[in-house]
């Protein structure tokens, strides 16, 4: 549950920041009038509401894994406990990912200077590699059942197969988002403002389901035990 | 006239609102059947909500009648009755109450009384409708399965839930299981809406603290809503695992029928925990919009402006933030460190502090105010006493050692069918009452509303109230039939006979609300667009009902707080929050 504590803590502390900012602590009843408190810096453009949207999104994502993660914590505390060996095609995996989330940054930063064809081809590497890590873990899911690791013979092996598929899921949905994307950009003529912000709400997502494998990657390979005897000791 | 006190630096907003691009029906069934309209899909939402709503009501009699004449009835038998008590429970609290306050009133409030001509992902939010309807139609449809729906308890602790003993073991608890998976996904489309609309879609001259009490409650609701529901998603889809695959998250090693099973090692407190984690935000999920609702409806019926906005709205957060972090005391028979009993213990008592603070707060908007005995009144009323009750007996139980020797007693069941069955339901009839003359541009017949009012408050108490006694008596919860029980009285056999018959005359004089609720689609007295003369923005749209889009050519534009009532040398006795301001005018 400590994984818990500390997502929440990140997000309270966002939240409260932001309500300060946008005035909670103001007295509506003395104020009239048709201007109040816009608090925001001026000429800074506000966030469009798929940015937000997204934030809002990612925060109920990061909440959904972070209780996946505390509940592979503390059923891992159990006796009969036994991880399976991680199959070695997970580390190209990883850098097929991570390949994909530079794709797409350079893809946002080809659309912010209007370049169409980099954006096309870096969003079509983006897709690829993303399709390739999808693949890739398929392969790691066949590969642990011909050792005769099943979801039935051992919980870890169970979440294993839970943490890696419910990420993939997440991913197939960013691959949909990220086609309709695609086909927007070949269909434009030139990179609007639109195009460019739906190609930074790909990649921000991307970032985010990167960083996602990369902590649940190193909660697979045993990195993480370390982390799971601190927050015992720090509860007992 | 521009307040003083802000910032030179800070730039002003855009003179004109950015208009949404909205979307347009051009045929019946997308402008009723698949629409896109927040508003529609708000009638959506709380239709089916309060159709499923009946079906739990008849439920309950089921259970109330076991319970008044074990035996009697024949088709009643241990696994009707268990299944009746996990469906009506699961319904109420998921399909029934969150649906309806954040689906229905949500949607239908939110664009509406923050200025918005809709919400912010229409698209997204008629998807959530229709996943929300195929989640009740799957829960529905266990009763026509082999085996019946699911007789383990709306806590669907493992490991009973997915054993043979328990009735629907085969299809019940599966489909139970998809539906509330499938309910979940349906709602985070719509709560990303709920927030990002009041975050994003604000007119202009809207902020915060302009807000009404009500957006502020569904807002905090939702926000707590997304954060909670993915306990409940995880918890639901390992247990599915465990049963279809024979996983072992939450199956510990065991024997059934002399026959030992394959699960290995798998811990049921894994899965309380994390059903906690859902279970008691929801009871916020619930209880904020409540508190919200009933905050406009005090005010406007009182003609008096809130008391202490400032401090009702620092409440709502506090009671979001403290709500996530008391669901161990769901769990103290189930046996927990004692520092962490502690823990819990001592933050749920602390949220009796903001809570107080908004009872107070409603107490004192009354205090000296033009109030007016309406029927939106006499049920935010209603709900005060209610509220106050079901509160203080939350009080008892948050101490572990008075938990323990109650928790598994009737006293629990008062206390929670208080606090969040009929306190959130008297609001939302009152709230219906409210602002049906907006939906429909006719208002509900007061007469019947008044008897519909009492028979139900007082019908609530009459079935509740005493179940406090027998509660402290001993009488246990959740048991089919009691038989020889030397520490029952025979007198608590009465008092069951006399709870069960002013339930179900309560449950059959509801047909008053719906009788009430179709006439005057037809026959009520037109309204106006503004019959309770509210200054909320809700009420100052240019067409009764709200037109697709809701506010003609242009965006409203607001120059105040929404409790402007009373006021000295007004016009009338409140203050629209789009008028503009007078010369010399004064804030009440």
């Amino acid at each position: 549950m400590s994984v818990m504590g500390l997502f929440f803590v990140f997000i309270a502390t966002v939240a409260v920041m932001w309500l300060v900012r946008q005035g909670v602590l103001e007295s509506p009843w003395l104020e009239e009038g048709e201007v109040a408190h816009y608090r925001r810096a001026g000429g800074a453009e506000p966030p469009t509401a798929g940015r937000v949207g997204l934030a809002v999104f990612l925060a109920v994502a990061g909440c959904l894994f972070s209780l996946l993660a505390a509940a592979f914590f503390m059923r891992g505390d159990a006796p009969d406990w036994q991880m399976p060996p991680i199959p070695g095609v997970l580390w190209v995996n990883t850098f097929l990912l991570a390949a994909s989330s530079v794709a797409l940054q350079v893809a946002v930063f080809a659309a912010r200077r209007a370049n169409a064809e980099r954006v096309k081809t870096a969003l079509l590497v983006g897709a690829v590699t993303a399709a390739l890590f999808l693949i890739g873990q398929i392969w790691a899911w066949r590969e642990l059942l011909e050792l005769r690791f099943f979801a039935s013979s051992n919980a870890a092996n169970a979440f294993f197969y839970l943490l890696t598929g419910v990420h993939a899921l997440h991913l197939i949905g960013g691959l949909v988002a990220l086609a309709r994307t695609t086909d927007k950009v070949r269909g434009a003529e030139r990179i609007t403002k639109a195009l460019t912000t739906s190609v930074e709400l790909c990649a921000i997502y991307w970032h985010f389901l990167q960083f996602v494998w990369l902590l649940m990657f190193a909660m697979l390979i045993g990195w993480a035990d370390g982390f799971g005897a601190i927050c015992r000791r720090l509860l007992s | 006239m521009t307040d003083a006190s802000v910032p030179q630096n800070v730039a002003p907003p855009p003179a004109e609102v950015a208009d949404v691009e909205l979307y347009h029906a051009h045929s019946w069934i997308t402008k009723y059947v698949f629409s896109q309209d927040a508003k529609v899909i708000a009638i959506q939402y709380a239709g089916t909500a309060i159709t499923v709503g009946i079906l739990a009501l008849v439920l309950s009699w089921v259970i109330r009648l076991q319970l008044a004449f074990p035996g009697a009835i024949p088709f009643i038998d241990a696994s009707v009755y268990y299944q009746s008590v996990t469906m009506h429970g699961m319904i109420m609290v998921v399909y029934m109450l969150t649906a309806i306050f954040l689906g229905g009133f949500g949607n239908y409030l939110i664009p509406l009384m923050v200025g918005a001509r809709d919400m912010v992902f229409p698209y997204v939010n008629m998807l959530s409708f229709w996943v929300y309807l195929i989640a009740t139609l799957v829960l529905v449809s266990s009763y026509f399965f082999p085996g019946g729906p699911t007789g383990a308890g709306w806590t669907l602790y493992p490991p009973q839930s997915i054993l043979t003993g328990t009735p629907g073991h085969e299809y019940g608890i599966i489909l139970m299981l998809v539906s509330l998976i499938l309910f979940i996904v349906g709602f985070t489309m719509g709560g990303l809406n709920y927030v990002v609309t009041v975050l994003q879609a604000r007119t202009r001259g809207m902020t915060l603290m302009r807000m009404p009490l009500t957006v502020w409650g569904i807002f905090a609701a939702a926000v707590m809503a997304l954060l909670a529901f993915p306990g409940l998603f995880v918890a639901c889809l390992m247990l599915l695992l465990d049963r279809t695959l024979g996983t072992s998250f939450f199956m510990p090693s065991l024997v059934e029928l002399g026959e030992r099973k394959d699960y290995v090692g798998g811990s049921p407190i894994l899965f309380q925990h994390l059903f906690w984690f859902f279970g008691h935000p929801e009871v916020y999920i619930v209880a904020l919009p409540a508190f919200g609702v009933v905050s406009d409806l005090i005010s406007v019926h009182a003609r008096k402006n809130i008391f202490g906005y400032r401090m009702m709205v620092w409440a709502i957060i506090a009671i979001g933030v403290l709500g996530m972090v008391v669901w161990g005391h769901h769990m103290y028979i189930s046996g927990m460190d004692p520092w962490f009993g502690f823990f819990f213990a001592v933050t749920t008592l602390a949220i009796a502090v903001p809570t107080a603070l908004k009872v107070y707060n409603w107490v004192l908007t009354l205090w000296h105010a033009d109030i007016h005995f309406t029927t939106p009144m006499l049920f935010a009323l209603g709900f005060l006493v209610t509220f106050v009750n079901g509160g203080i007996t939350g009080l008892y139980l948050g101490n572990v050692i008075v938990d323990v020797p109650l928790s598994a007693t009737l006293f629990v069941v008062a206390h929670f069918h208080m606090v969040m069955g009929i306190a959130p339901v008297l609001v939302i009839f009152g709230a219906i009452y409210h602002w049906y003359p907006k939906i429909t541009g006719r208002m509900m017949d007061e007469r019947l509303g008044k008897i519909h009012f009492w028979i139900t408050f007082l019908g609530a108490y009459a079935i509740f109230f005493p179940m406090h006694y027998l509660g402290v008596l001993g009488m246990p919860r959740r048991f089919y039939e009691m038989g020889e029980t030397a520490f029952v009285p025979a007198s608590a056999a009465t008092l069951n006979i006399v709870i069960t018959v002013i339930a179900l005359a309560v449950g059959f004089a509801q047909s008053i609300f719906f009788y009430n609720l179709f006439k005057s689609l037809k026959h009520g007295a037109p309204a106006g667009g503004n019959p309770w003369r509210a200054a909320s923005l809700e009420w100052q749209t240019p067409e009764t009902p709200p037109g697709h889009g809701n506010w003609g050519k242009q965006l409203p534009v607001v120059y105040r707080w929404p409790y402007a009532y009373s006021v000295p040398g007004a016009p009338e006795d409140y203050l629209p929050q789009n008028a503009p301001p007078v010369r010399g005018e004064r804030s009440p």
